[in-house]
């Protein structure tokens, strides 16, 4: 009904705003009388701007208390806060909130609003004119995966776990704000769609660069989306603040080396990405194909198995060898079904344990699509931890070519 | 009952359609205006309960004891001080509509989720804006249930109201009915109640789904 705006949306790299530097400086938050001992003491903490800052601790360590802080959802009892220089104590509360995305476990969507109303919050209370509002509003479903057509009707009661998650997060990003907050983001989806979601949401960093302060008590998750992380021990005393790598490497104390486990070693693997590996191109059937066709092309293939991908170049599982023999059309039915996927963003520590699940130890590695772009196996991942100084695969961080 | 006379007296109702068609407007108006001001210092006491939520037990038992006194007793303990007015009975009946009322505004308000509200400020709404924007219409099922519950309620204690003199339905079904044996006033007062208390019920169902087109969408 709405005519489109004259102008069309710029690219989102465009118009974006990247990330502040946020400052706390000798932050102190007492609940309830002065005696009580601290939720948060004496905290002093720089993120750089376009960063992801990830808070960690054991409940009871002050990470939530502490972002809170930012927004002023919670009141630091003495210290300063800064965004860009700016002490976020003197703005108007409301002022304030408007200007920082803020993402929770449970989302929080509005069950009265519909999916383009719910995105379209901050930017109403900013009173933005209403074209731009519907611009924006398209821009960010599109950014998160979500169809606008489809989706920007829909009440949230009619989405999945996960398609709520991804309105949460276009929802803080919808007023273009330099810093976003998220608490536990992803702590209330399954593993598998957690996995998935995190890998979105890096990628989505890489386009937008804000600087990120991210909660949440799982080291694992932790270590996969930080630059920095920042350990909190009980009574919200700061730990270790550092990349992943040197808190894996180099623990600064005793209750740091507890926390993150006894298995660093294997985190490690949490630091490269299967995008830092090799792939290999699988020999690749479809429904339908020839099986001697299949059968001559398999020769040169040194994993026994075929890829059978339907029209979409989407994964449909993998077929035996043996399945090839004789002559006429292959059969789907064949296929050894569900080839585990991974993605480039997904850790190598998450690849292995997926492959390592499966019947055929091999990771089909697939697009935000779903469609194929190589294969890894369990051999390629022990050559990459074995290669590159016994430590970790590849330099991680920076955006891939 | 007479004997030799028709049980409902069809000439009768066509000979008296006028008064009964007044005795309507009468019952709606009295009906309305009693759950209008219900709804009103029913709003006022659940905000009240939303600022400060120790005060919803006292005034839930405060609105069910004046709920519990008969009706008739307190139509006729307030004759001395309010004499015979309409305000007797709206005093009465707006009394009664508070249980109901206040409840399920309450229910209402703490029906919205606790993340909702929690985005809300994070977000960045002041509390009035977060109050008519979020709370007050993810409530409204609730709070038009509770409009229904006392529209149908009132409507029948209208009809009781009648002995103090405020007219209405009750006029038709106690003065004209039973009081003079006639069965046919009786009876087509009592399908009047029966049937306006019906439509409002409905119409409030449909207010319902008009305002809060998204509590549908969840079956879906």
């Amino acid at each position: 009904m709405k005519a489109q705006p004259a102008v069309p949306s710029a690219p989102t790299g465009a118009t974006s705003t990247t990330g502040a530097v946020v400052a706390l400086e000798h932050v102190t938050k007492r609940y309830g009388r002065g005696d009580a001992a601290p939720a948060v003491n004496d905290l002093s903490l720089t993120i750089g701007a376009g960063e992801i800052c990830v808070l960690v601790g054991p409940s009871g360590c002050g990470k939530t208390t502490t972002m809170k802080m930012i927004n002023r959802l919670i009141e630091p009892t003495s210290g300063r806060i800064t965004i860009a220089g700016e002490d976020v104590g003197v703005l108007p509360r409301v002022e304030l909130r408007r200007r920082i995305g803020y993402v929770i476990q449970q989302v929080g969507l509005f069950p009265h609003m519909t999916v383009a109303d719910n995105v379209a919050i901050v930017p109403r209370l900013l009173r933005w004119p209403a074209a731009r509002i519907t611009s924006r509003v398209e821009e960010l479903l599109e950014l998160v995966g979500l169809d606008p057509a489809g989706y920007g009707g829909r009440y949230p009661s009619a989405l999945s776990g996960g398609e709520r998650q991804r309105v949460g997060v276009a929802r803080a990003l919808a007023a273009d704000p330099p810093v976003m907050l998220m608490d536990e983001p992803f702590g209330a989806v399954d593993p598998i769609r957690r996995e998935r979601l995190q890998n979105e949401f890096l990628r989505l960093q890489e386009k937008v660069r804000k600087t990120v302060i991210f909660v949440t008590h799982d080291v694992d998750e932790a270590i996969k989306m930080a630059d920095r992380i920042a350990i909190l021990q009980r009574g919200g005393v700061l730990a270790q603040y550092d990349t992943p790598d040197a808190i894996l490497g180099s623990p600064a104390s005793e209750f740091v080396e507890r926390f993150v486990g006894a298995d660093r070693g294997l985190k490690r693997l949490s630091l490269g990405r299967v995008r830092d590996l090799q792939l290999t191109q699988p020999v690749v059937v479809r429904p339908g194909d020839s099986r001697s066709d299949a059968r001559r092309r398999m020769t040169e293939d040194a994993t026994g198995f075929a890829l059978l991908l339907d029209a979409a170049d989407r994964p449909l599982g993998w077929i035996d060898e043996r399945d090839l023999r004789g002559d006429g059309p292959i059969d789907p039915e064949s296929a050894i079904p569900g080839a585990p996927t991974v993605q480039p963003e997904t850790t190598l520590r998450d690849a292995l344990s997926t492959m390592l699940l499966s019947s055929v130890q091999l990771g089909v590695v697939v697009d935000e699509r779903e469609r194929v772009l190589g294969v890894v196996s369990v051999d390629d991942l022990s050559e990459a931890l074995r290669g590159g100084d016994g430590a970790t695969p590849s330099a991680r961080g920076g955006p891939q070519a | 009952m007479r004997s030799g006379q028709p049980f409902i007296r069809l000439d009768w109702l066509v000979d008296n359609a006028d008064q009964l068609a007044r005795r309507v407007g009468e019952q709606l108006y009295i009906t309305v205006i009693a759950i209008v001001i219900g709804v009103i210092v029913s709003f006022g006491l659940a905000l009240l309960v939303r600022r400060y939520p120790r005060l919803g037990g006292p005034i839930l038992g405060i609105a069910g004891t004046l709920y519990a006194i008969p009706s008739i007793a307190a139509f006729v303990l307030l004759i001395p001080i309010t004499h015979l007015t309409l305000w007797t009975a709206e005093i009465v009946l707006v009394s009664y509509t508070l249980v109901m009322l206040v409840r399920n505004m309450i229910a209402g308000f703490r029906a919205v989720p606790a993340d909702v509200l929690e985005a809300a400020d994070g977000m960045g709404y002041t509390n009035a804006q977060r109050l008519w924007r979020v709370e007050l219409p993810i409530a409204t099922p609730i709070i038009i249930a509770g409009v229904r519950i006392a529209t149908v309620t009132t409507m029948g204690l209208v009809t009781i109201a009648a002995l103090i003199g405020s007219g209405g339905l009750g006029y038709v079904i106690v003065n004209l009915g039973i009081l003079r044996q006639f069965p046919t006033a009786t009876i087509s007062g009592v399908v009047l109640v029966v049937t306006i208390s019906a439509l409002l019920d409905w119409g409030l169902a449909i207010l319902q789904r008009r305002l809060t087109p998204w509590s549908q969408a969840r079956a879906g």
